[in-house]
């Protein structure tokens, strides 16, 4: 039991408000003219139709309404959904527009940075990270979301692995792989590939591994070769991390 | 429902049309419809090793382009008939081979046959790759040396990627090693990787080992897969790997060096 200050326990919290940020897909009008946008929007969803199944997405109307022209709003929404999309915001409506959104139950944003490329007249591959703050009032520290990854398999030889938090394989690491984090790594067969943490530049990443028969080992860009491993280290379980710029083998 | 077994190993060389002809006959005897199919397009192997070179009209290719259909192409094999033969063509290259193409083809043997053996040509590229994508379980054929290893490795995670079940998100390629060419003596001596050396670094399962052995030479040259050579231990040893995979529990032979006594040193002296 925790024993804080604030003595009396009251009842657990069944939820909270945490703030997130994500990327998704920004809809860029060009033209008012629906069918044409229906046209272009279909052909676009025919080259990665299992991306835009369902996808969400936002529907910016600034440049259309910089050239001031008039479009209905419930018509592109349902045209919208008629093509499996899932509307989540418009953003740069004016105040009419805004309205009608809103009726649809399509809330508004604000998008900040502008989308550049006018080559075609619809764009909507421009995948611009959209912070949704929802609400950072709140005390609770902001969790990031870290993509860890687990792997159970062999990565063989030849294989490339890239995992955005830290990276676990249970199995062993062939001699020509390549197994990259940009947190923590940790092999518990043995280590031959190549294996690089702090690949984005986190100086605090470690490596561990139960048998370092490493091709290469590098945190935040500081490696070793095999070469240079010392002998008292190789094959043993083993932790690899930075101090002072210098990569340290440390037995396990 | 066929079963498709791709024979594959990266590394030229290192006995997988042998090992192909010698399961396929294997399969066949133990009365399993089989076929098996040569995806080496350019370098027509097979044919030569079973023993059919002089009946081959019709190639795979012809299949796959429809100029001939899957019963004119396939030669049924004169000592076992439960074993047909579909050659490669020799003169076409691999860019002959299209997905869509051996897929029809492996379609329509799924109906007839129990068993289809695909014999995989070396490298990793396009013959390669069509001879394991459609396969369900793969025998991957490596010898005891270091670079026959790290490329079986590597076959190893192709096939656990670019295959139809992987890209599907079925259940992954079934995979199983067969160590061929490998000689107890040269182990001892420290000239070859052991077993246990191998299972180190690729971890699969084991089928077997084939002993190195003058009978492999001998069978490929009067196009009788070595199996049918029941004195031989190579023979034997793929027999057993043939009698493993459906399932019998046979154990491991021709792993440690042979103990010969005194009328072995007498008699046997090979």
């Amino acid at each position: 039991m925790s024993t804080d200050t604030e003595a009396p326990s009251y009842p657990k919290s069944v939820l909270e408000f945490k703030s997130t940020s994500f990327s998704t897909p920004v809809l860029v009008l060009f033209s008012t003219e629906l069918k044409q946008i229906e046209l272009q929007l279909k052909e676009k969803i025919a080259q990665a139709p299992e991306f835009f199944k369902h996808s969400a997405l936002l529907i910016d109307l600034q440049e259309v309404n910089k050239q001031d022209q008039v479009i209905d709003i419930t018509d592109l929404v349902n045209c919208l959904y008629a093509n499996k999309l899932l509307p989540i915001g418009i953003s740069g409506g004016n105040d009419e527009q805004n309205r009608l959104a809103l009726d649809l139950h399509v809330p508004i944003h604000t998008i900040r940075g502008v989308i550049s490329k006018k080559d075609s007249l619809l764009k909507n591959s421009a995948t611009e990270n959209t912070e949704t703050s929802t609400n950072k009032s709140m005390m609770e520290p902001v969790s990031a979301t870290v993509e860890n990854m687990f792997i159970s398999q062999p990565i063989r030889s030849g294989q490339r692995i890239y995992a955005k938090g830290d990276l676990t394989i249970l199995s062993h690491v062939s001699a020509g792989a390549e197994i990259m984090a940009e947190g923590n790594i940790h092999v518990y067969g043995s280590l031959r590939g190549r294996a690089l943490a702090g690949v984005q530049g986190n100086i605090k990443s470690r490596i561990f591994c139960s048998d370092l028969q490493a091709e290469l080992i590098s945190i935040a860009g500081h490696y070793k070769i095999s070469e240079e491993l010392d002998k008292a280290e190789y094959r043993k379980p083993t932790q690899i991390y930075l101090q002072d710029q210098a990569l340290i083998i440390k037995n396990l | 429902m066929a079963r498709i077994i791709v024979v594959t190993s990266g590394k030229g060389g290192v006995g997988k049309t042998t090992t192909s002809a010698a399961i396929a006959m294997g399969l066949a005897k133990k009365g399993h419809k089989t076929a098996v199919i040569d995806f080496d397009v350019g370098l027509r192997n097979l044919d030569l090793i079973m023993g059919c070179e002089r009946r081959v009209v019709y190639d795979f290719i012809n299949v796959i382009n429809g100029e001939a259909s899957l019963r004119q192409a396939l030669i049924k094999d004169k000592r076992c008939n439960q074993l047909y033969i579909l050659p490669a063509s020799q003169t076409r290259d691999k860019d002959a081979l299209t997905q869509e193409g051996v897929g029809k083809v492996l379609d329509e043997l799924t109906k007839d046959f129990k068993y289809i053996v695909c014999d995989s040509p070396a490298g990793i590229e396009r013959g390669a790759n069509l001879a394991m994508y459609f396969a369900d379980d793969a025998f991957v054929v490596t010898n005891p040396e270091v670079a026959s290893v790290r490329d079986s490795d590597r076959m190893l995670g192709i096939l656990a990627s670019k295959s139809r079940r992987a890209e599907n998100g079925e259940e992954a390629i079934k995979e199983y090693l067969l160590l061929s060419r490998y000689s107890p003596k040269r182990v001892k001596l420290g000239e070859m990787l052991s077993v246990e050396d191998v299972q180190d670094i690729l971890s699969l399962h084991l089928l077997g080992v084939i002993p190195e052995s003058q009978s492999v030479l001998n069978a490929s040259n009067s196009g009788v897969p070595v199996i049918l050579d029941e004195q031989s231990n190579a023979g034997q040893a793929y027999a057993d790997v043939v009698a493993r995979y459906l399932g019998e529990d046979t154990p491991h032979r021709f792993i440690d060096e042979e103990k010969k006594g005194l009328f072995g040193k007498l008699f046997r002296s090979k």
